[in-house]
């Protein structure tokens, strides 16, 4: 009699960077949590279903700290269920969804809107609430209520926090509270009208270009503030290396502040824009090749905390315009582990250990996840099972998200999630 | 290797082969003499910002050659209305435009045309990017007064940040082995414009620049974007406004030209755009054979 509550995933190579694992063992999840971690074969005979992940990595689920998932208000783009679907396909368990909805995520109700199990989610949910009013930039709003309702988070995305107070009083507010604020950095006062990085590039296309000064300035000023309020300042998708240098010198300082990266902005750079792709068109823009290998540099050495998507969907009619008029933004769920296994295990020898961090257990710690990013015992069952030398090639019209709007359709990768399983439930299979 | 062209959409993808052989038949063509070399064939000239002599000119080239055109601008047409750029390109090309003349203001706008649309795209000018015929036609000017291209100094004097004949003029002249200099305030003329084009420079110091020049080319500029960059008036005409006396510290032999349209006591004195040394009106002549060549290779007429 098998159990139909239990899942013994045998055969694999365990990678769990919480606990220091990077060897095979077998998997028992039981009841949405997991049971076990021990030596192969030594969990035979618990009467549980058997996965057999010979020649897989068996890692704890993994979380994207920062996805649009488009609803309420833009299904057209994408919904919470076509997005997690997305998600489960690329092996994330759970997503971080940032507040720029219509309306924007400012309040108790749209967080547990978001959260409720109508939206018929895939993968865990967890939103991150707007810092102000309606992300206008003038009030704060209810963190604690925001927090009550389920957000882990706090942000203004795609409309910094320029206001120095206000960025004072958040960072001191969400700090007592524990949870971080997020900032997308860009000084948008040096930006309006840009639509790629500023270089040779954008000159020679004719396009205006944002320079980096205007995320270094931002994400200084915030480690700034950060460290007068001993609050936790978060920077999304860090892209420049004078941001990712203020960073460094800040972690040896002991402020408080991590930083995420996106696959797009280790891979590609701001050449790649072509003539005038509108999938190459995003915010922050792929940079110059300095950046890039700057940010490598920083994953390398672990001044970067955590790979996160910045999933970006849009329609067709949003993309095939004219460049400076395109809407800024990628999809990113289901090239996130490839690109990192080609770009940064391939290539640049990061170990696969780190790249499961990058993608887990760190961004579960960032946003206090407890019970994530982890195979510890008690742990929520969220695993991503993933062979890293499968050879693959992503064909975006297969792509689970609404949306279409990547840059890597037709890209050969080396590594492809083969399951993903969310408080014990397979909710994607190869 | 016959120099073929489908469409024109930068300087950038032109072969130098190709760059020759318009010029060359530029120089044969002859606008007082209409041909019937483009019989039956019909030009859409799609115009999203004004211009004068740029559709004109490719109105009467296309004329001239026997050719049928027709002007689309957003006003009293469904661009009006909010259609998109590539739904207006489907259009006209299904109602039997032969080739697509567009002026834009996005750069880049061209190459979504091209993309999505078969029919050949002639760029009239897109944003800061590109234009073009202008850049062939100043080639072509420049030629009737110099024996080549190569080891001239050119001096582009100006707005070069938004001027996408200072960019395709740069980039043609480059590719010929002439010394481009760009000279204007820091604002417009940013260290960034000398990685354009190899043996592009910059030299903010108008009067250095002008020492030895063959060629100088003023440019428009647009009094609201002085503004924009918080450059004062008085201090641009100062440094950078062409005068008689600054004239003379170019070569004697030394050309001016202006792309047009010209703000007189702006970025030149009358004086100089109405001088000997003035080739403005050699230049907009010079348009529409230009444009009788660009059409006529374009529908492989080129060979004639």
């Amino acid at each position: 009699m098998k159990d139909m509550d239990s899942l013994l995933i045998v055969r694999g190579h365990v990678v769990d960077p919480a606990n220091s694992l990077d060897q095979e063992m077998d998997v028992l999840l039981r009841d949405g949590r997991v049971a076990a971690v021990a030596a192969p074969g030594a969990l035979r005979g618990q009467g549980a279903r058997s996965f057999n992940a010979k020649g897989c990595i068996v890692a704890p689920g993994f979380i994207d700290l920062h996805v649009h998932l488009r609803e309420p208000g833009q299904p057209h783009k994408e919904t919470i269920a076509t997005g997690t679907a997305a998600a489960a396909a690329g092996g994330f368990t759970t997503v971080c969804t940032m507040p720029n909805t219509v309306p924007v995520n400012d309040s108790p109700a749209i967080t547990r809107w978001m959260k409720s199990a109508e939206r018929g989610a895939l993968v865990n949910v967890f939103p991150i609430a707007a810092a102000t009013v309606g992300s206008l930039g003038e009030k704060l709003t209810n963190f604690a209520a925001l927090k009550r309702a389920g957000a882990v988070a706090v942000s203004d995305d795609g409309k910094p926090i320029l206001d120095d107070r206000l960025m004072l009083n958040a960072l001191r507010v969400a700090a007592r509270l524990k949870i971080p604020v997020v900032q997308h950095a860009e000084d948008t006062r040096m930006t309006e009208g840009c639509s790629m990085n500023l270089g040779p590039t954008s000159f020679r296309l004719g396009l205006h270009g944002m320079p980096n000064a205007a995320e270094a300035s931002v994400v200084e000023r915030d480690i700034a503030l950060a460290r007068a309020t001993k609050g936790h300042i978060h920077v999304a998708h860090l892209s420049t290396r004078e941001a990712l240098e203020a960073v460094r010198a800040a972690k040896k300082a002991g402020v408080r502040v991590t930083a995420e990266v996106t696959p797009h902005h280790f891979t590609l750079v701001d050449k790649n824009v072509g003539e005038y792709n509108t999938h190459f068109k995003m915010n922050p823009p792929l940079r110059s090749s300095a950046d890039r290998e700057a940010l490598i540099a920083g994953i390398l050495d672990g001044t970067i905390d955590a790979i996160a998507t910045d999933h970006a969907p849009h329609a067709f009619h949003e993309k095939q315009v004219e460049f400076e008029r395109a809407a800024f933004g990628i999809t990113g769920l289901e090239t996130a582990l490839p690109l990192a296994i080609t770009v940064l295990h391939q290539h640049f020898q990061l170990p696969l250990l780190r790249i499961v961090e990058l993608l887990s257990s760190n961004p579960a710690k960032i946003f206090g996840l407890t019970g994530r990013g982890t195979l510890a015992k008690g742990a929520h069952a969220d695993v991503t099972i993933f062979d890293p030398k499968k050879k693959w090639t992503f064909d975006a019209s297969q792509s689970r998200s609404k949306s279409k709007n990547t840059p890597f359709d037709g890209w050969t990768f080396s590594g492809k999630v083969v399951s993903t399983i969310v408080g014990g439930n397979v909710v994607h299979q190869e | 290797m016959k120099p073929q062209l489908h469409s024109l959409l930068g300087v950038e993808q032109l072969t130098i082969g190709q760059i020759e052989a318009i010029l060359a038949l530029a120089r044969r063509m002859d606008p007082s003499r209409p041909s019937q070399l483009l019989h039956g064939k019909r030009v859409a000239l799609l115009f999203y910002e004004s211009s004068t002599r740029t559709r004109t000119s490719f109105e009467f080239a296309a004329k001239t050659l026997g050719a049928t055109t027709t002007l689309v601008t957003p006003v009293s047409s469904s661009i009006e209305k909010g259609e998109s750029l590539i739904d207006t390109g489907w259009t006209v090309a299904a109602l039997g435009a032969d080739a697509i003349v567009m002026r834009h203001a996005n750069s880049g706008a061209v190459y979504l045309l091209a993309r999505y649309v078969r029919v050949p795209i002639i760029n009239a000018g897109d944003g800061m990017h590109q234009h073009p015929s202008q850049a062939l036609l100043d080639a072509l000017t420049i030629t009737e007064h110099k024996k080549k291209l190569k080891g001239l100094r050119v001096v582009i004097v100006g707005d070069v940040y938004h001027s996408r004949v200072a960019r395709s003029n740069a980039d043609l002249l480059s590719r010929f082995g002439a010394d481009v200099v760009f000279s204007g305030p820091p604002d417009f003329v940013p260290e960034i414009a000398t990685t354009l084009a190899p043996g592009v420079t910059a030299c903010h110091d108008l009067n250095v620049a002008l020492q030895g020049a063959d060629v100088v080319m003023a440019l428009r500029v647009q009094r609201e974007r002085l503004a924009g960059k918080d450059i004062r008036l008085e201090d641009y005409i100062a440094n950078y406004q062409i005068t008689p006396q600054r004239m003379r510290l170019a070569k004697p032999d030394a050309i001016l030209m202006h792309p047009g349209p010209v703000i007189r006591g702006m970025e030149l004195t009358s004086e100089v755009a109405d001088g000997p040394q003035s080739c403005i009106h050699e230049q907009v002549r010079n348009g529409v054979k230009t444009r009788m060549a660009i059409l006529a290779m374009l529908f492989g007429r080129g060979a004639a």
